[in-house]
């Protein structure tokens, strides 16, 4: 291959017998292994390590990051990831202890957690939170087993549906039915709130929550999320919000106050903790009094007894137990407490206030463009209409032609547009600028799209050939799926 | 402090592009008498601020091979990590990068996460690896939606009493609403055999654990075939290090191959973020939870690699996914494959074999104490449990108040009748010196 950005597999580089990094022998002399349980083969790369350090940095500059360009998935949150959060992480006396270790020996370790857990309790106003989950998805789940335990304490047993809008991000249907429920997913109405009649014709004693993202993905405001709140409790209903979107409401409202029950956060979103091409995140859940016993545990409680106070694992009252091992993804803790260390109440609202500042601007720049279905001053992120008739063209199209000006596509894979919903989008160009973006660079985002509105017209198979500044051309996904290749080790032995 | 860069006169500017007055006004639909809560938090702080503080929380930690000795495991183990590792993992590009749903933009993440997939499959003789779970509680538990998405009417699992507790309380929180009965491990004393018996025609999956918690190597041959025999399927959790040296178990006839691959080079961080590996037999990889990787081709024919089989998960399937998972533990896993392709097969296997050697050694030291008794009768790989003349938490306290010795696992915490027993640990990290320290202390601890 002549094509400087290709790149072998790792298993191509090798040859055989040659080493990477050596490790020495035990200084007394050896037991036997146990003939019989031993493996014969094992077929790992035989490279150097200087051969690995080119590799993995010849692959690394393959990726788009928010280190090296705007990056606007809707719903993501891909803000800059402060490299001082980083180096937090990476102190010893965070990095190296073990999770079993005595609580009399990590006093920092729980201190930090107890912190983090406090203020994000405080931040919505709930009364505690469990930062377990691993993600936003665990967290989810976390909420809705919580009110599942909820229900089946009061012997409220009947309660098996869990009411969605149509706009909810996947993991909330499929949270509820991993939880046993069943799910409901309701109609938005024309300015994009969830249909009232709809969620009136659907509330009964059936019903245990009502699951909301708050901004929802269309980036909107639930504008009577009072009432929906006061219908689903008014039916025995618990409201649980999924704060995939808190990056628009710090300091500008608290859940609680809306209404809301319980909730998980994403800290690698609203909080800045880097992504890492797909993880880990960590999706820590608050609750409000009536769910607060439920919660996944253990949980750090201050220990008042002891002189002078400590740190202490506590289990909640009645809680539905263990959600991962240990003690949740603690690195990612570490990183979201010095950002939030960084914000004080005035700071925090001013992230959200910039945050959505940030997506009306873009959303009235590239108004001019394209058609925005709900358009009305957003939250955070905003959603464009991406298939244009006339020119037949597509998203993706739209998408992949980004990638050429320099820019990570928007989101297009969430609910919108498919035949179950009722939404008013058919593809989604769903923008999340975030905060962290100049003005300038959002500037050169909305020439940009709209360059590519231009192009479309006049030279639409620019568009359907894209990307033509990539590492590689259009991926073919379909190719992916028939032929199934999950793996290639070389040379191809078993 | 803060991180976005607006200055007032740009505020301005865009306001009136907007078309509002006041940033304020950007929240008319947040309903008045909850808009704008006070927030009873800290003041913010400086990035000097910050760090001297958190410097001072991490420094109240003790660090195991600094501050204290360690012979902790239980799931959880110091490895040496080459520093190319953090360096490799550190860069922005893979660093700051979201899950790779554009692959013209994410090959450098989807093709190392391929290569992961690649040798993930060949350590544990598997046919296919997903991306990653959580952790190895969470993979365990993954294992149990997928078996009875293969086996739809079967609403048992069996699970030995000798996997990690924590995944077994992990597993039954995830199941609670699924209508499932988990049995095997009602018996802290039971064995794998006892467990065994809990198996019959209702029975979806049975989880075994290599080594067991106790550190012990069982032989697992004629397993898979009992469990088959049962038309049941057989998930083995086994910890990855030890499979650079000890037979994996697709060469048995397991279906599922899971577990934590924190061992992997990842750094104990307070138990995370870890990485949950999952790997499992081509028959069954529609029924598999978690992303996938795929080679493909691109417009001109190029080789290429993309997410594949997403027809199973959350954002296309909704109600009817294979799991609701989405973020998963990529940098976790993209650390793994750098970690096996950095010690490469002799390096891994020298570090499985100095595990080995080191746990053999300090084993026999402690075992020829008056007073102690070494369970022997498996081999072991990188545990064991220790009979201590005094109960097991009084051990450890005394190890940690006189010794400054974190003296492993106190068994009794999860069978109760284990009270005198530790699960003590040596990894390729603990040396000579540590090893001789505990078993002076032990000595004394004695009498």
């Amino acid at each position: 291959m002549n094509d400087p950005l290709y790149e072998p597999l790792i298993y191509e580089l090798g040859a055989p017998g040659r080493t990477g990094v050596t490790m020495p022998t035990a200084p007394f002399p050896a037991t036997p292994l146990p003939a019989g349980l031993l493996r014969d083969e094992l077929n790992l790369p035989e490279v150097s390590e200087a051969d690995v350090v080119r590799h993995y940095t010849r692959l690394s500059r393959q990726n788009f990051g928010v280190d090296t360009t705007m990056y606007p998935l809707g719903s993501c949150t891909m803000k800059y990831n402060p490299r001082l959060n980083e180096a937090m992480a990476h102190l010893p006396g965070f990095l190296e202890p073990h999770p079993l270790q005595d609580a009399a020996t990590v006093q920092g370790s729980l201190e930090m957690l107890f912190n983090l857990q406090t203020w994000l309790s405080e931040l919505n106003g709930f009364t505690a939170t469990s930062l377990q989950p691993a993600a936003g998805a665990q967290g989810e789940f976390t909420g809705i087993l919580m009110v599942r335990a909820y229900h089946r304490s009061r012997g409220d047993t009947a309660r098996d549906t869990i009411l969605l809008p149509d706009s909810a991000h996947g993991t909330n249907p499929a949270t509820s039915s991993m939880a046993g429920f069943r799910v409901v997913e309701l109609p938005t109405d024309g300015r994009g709130n969830v249909e009232m009649d709809a969620l009136k014709a659907n509330l009964g004693p059936h019903v245990a929550a009502m699951m909301i993202t708050i901004p929802n993905t269309l980036g909107l405001f639930e504008e009577q999320i009072l009432e929906v709140a006061r219908l689903v409790h008014e039916c025995g209903g618990l409201m649980y919000a999924d704060g995939a979107n808190m990056n628009a409401l710090m300091g500008i409202v608290k859940l609680a106050e809306l209404g809301f029950d319980v909730m998980h956060y994403n800290l690698h979103k609203t909080f800045s903790t880097p992504h890492g091409g797909g993880g880990p995140g960590a999706g820590p859940v608050a609750a409000g009094e009536a769910l607060a016993p439920f919660l996944p545990g253990p949980i750090v409680a201050l220990d008042e007894t002891t002189s002078p106070p400590s740190y202490v694992y506590a289990m909640p009252a009645q809680s539905i137990g263990r959600l991962k091992a240990f003690h949740g993804n603690f690195g990612i803790l570490v990183r979201a407490y010095a950002y939030l260390r960084a914000h004080g109440p005035a700071e925090l609202r001013a992230v959200s206030e910039n945050a959505v500042l940030n997506a009306n601007y873009l959303r009235v720049k590239i108004g001019q463009a394209y058609e925005i279905p709900y358009d009305r001053i957003c939250m955070h992120e905003f959603v464009a209409e991406g298939k244009l008739d006339e020119e037949g063209i597509r998203a993706l199209d739209i998408s992949k032609r980004l990638i050429d000006y320099g820019f990570h596509p928007p989101s297009n894979y969430f609910p919108l547009g498919t035949p179950h919903t009722t939404l008013k989008v058919h593809e989604a160009l769903m923008v999340e600028p975030t905060e962290t973006e100049s003005l300038q660079t959002l500037d050169r985002y909305a020439e940009a799209m709209i360059a590519i509105r231009q192009e479309a017209r006049e030279e639409p198979e620019l568009l359907r050939g894209a990307p033509h500044n990539a590492p590689v051309g259009r991926v073919d996904e379909v190719y992916a799926a028939k032929k199934l290749v999950l793996c290639r080790a070389i040379p191809e032995i078993a | 402090m803060t991180y976005y860069p607006h200055t007032d006169a740009e505020r301005q500017q865009m306001l009136q592009t907007i078309g509002v007055a006041t940033i304020a006004d950007l929240f008319a639909d947040v309903p008045a008498q909850v808009r704008f809560p006070q927030l009873s938090l800290p003041p913010g702080l400086s990035q000097m601020e910050i760090s001297w503080e958190m410097a001072a929380l991490a420094a109240q930690n003790r660090v195991p091979g600094n501050d204290i000795t360690s012979f902790l495991g239980a799931g959880a183990y110091r490895r040496y990590t080459p520093p190319a590792l953090d360096y490799l993992i550190s860069r922005g590009e893979f660093l700051t990068a979201y899950t790779p749903y554009q692959p013209e933009v994410s090959q450098g993440t989807l093709q190392a996460i391929f290569e992961y997939q690649t040798m993930m499959a060949a350590l544990t003789g598997m046919d296919v690896s997903n991306a990653s779970h959580y952790d190895g509680a969470t993979a365990v538990a993954e294992a149990v939606i997928m078996a009875v998405n293969v086996l739809p009417k079967r609403k048992r699992v069996v699970i030995a009493p000798t996997v990690h507790p924590q995944y077994r309380q992990v597993t039954r929180t995830y199941t609670q609403g699924m209508g499932l009965e988990i049995v095997g491990d009602a018996d802290p004393g039971g064995s794998l055999a006892d467990a065994l018996a809990f198996l019959n025609e209702e029975t979806a999956l049975v989880i075994v654990q290599t080594p067991n918690f106790f550190g012990q190597l069982e032989s697992l041959d004629g397993l898979a075939e009992r469990v088959h025999a049962a038309g049941a399927l057989l998930c083995v959790v086994a910890e990855p290090l030890h499979l650079a040296l000890f037979r994996p178990p697709g060469d048995y006839g397991a279906d599922i191959v899971c577990g934590e691959g924190q061992s992997l080079g990842l750094p104990l961080s307070f138990g995370g973020p870890y990485l949950g590996y999952f790997c499992t037999r081509d028959k069954h990889v529609r029924k598999m939870s978690g992303r996938l990787v795929g080679e493909t081709i691109d417009a001109d024919g190029r080789r290429s690699y993309t997410l594949t089989l997403s027809t199973r998960e959350q954002h296309i399937r909704r109600a009817k996914a294979t799991s609701n998972i989405c973020s998963n533990q990529g940098l976790m896993a993209l650390a793994a494959g750098i970690y096996m392709a950095l010690m490469g097969k002799q390096g891994l296997r020298q570090t499985a074999e100095l595990c080995y050697q080191n746990t053999q050694h300090l084993a026999d030291q402690i075992d020829a104490l008056p007073g102690y008794h070494v369970w022997r009768e498996r081999p072991f790989f990188q545990e064991f449990v220790v009979e201590c003349p005094r109960p097991a938490a009084e051990m450890k306290q005394a190890l940690l108040a006189q010794y400054n010795i974190l003296g492993g696992y106190d068994l009794g915490q999860d069978y109760p009748h284990l009270d005198h027993h530790l699960l003590l640990c040596a990894t390729e990290m603990t040396t000579t010196a540590e090893m001789d320290a505990l078993v002076a202390a032990l000595k004394e601890i004695r009498s």
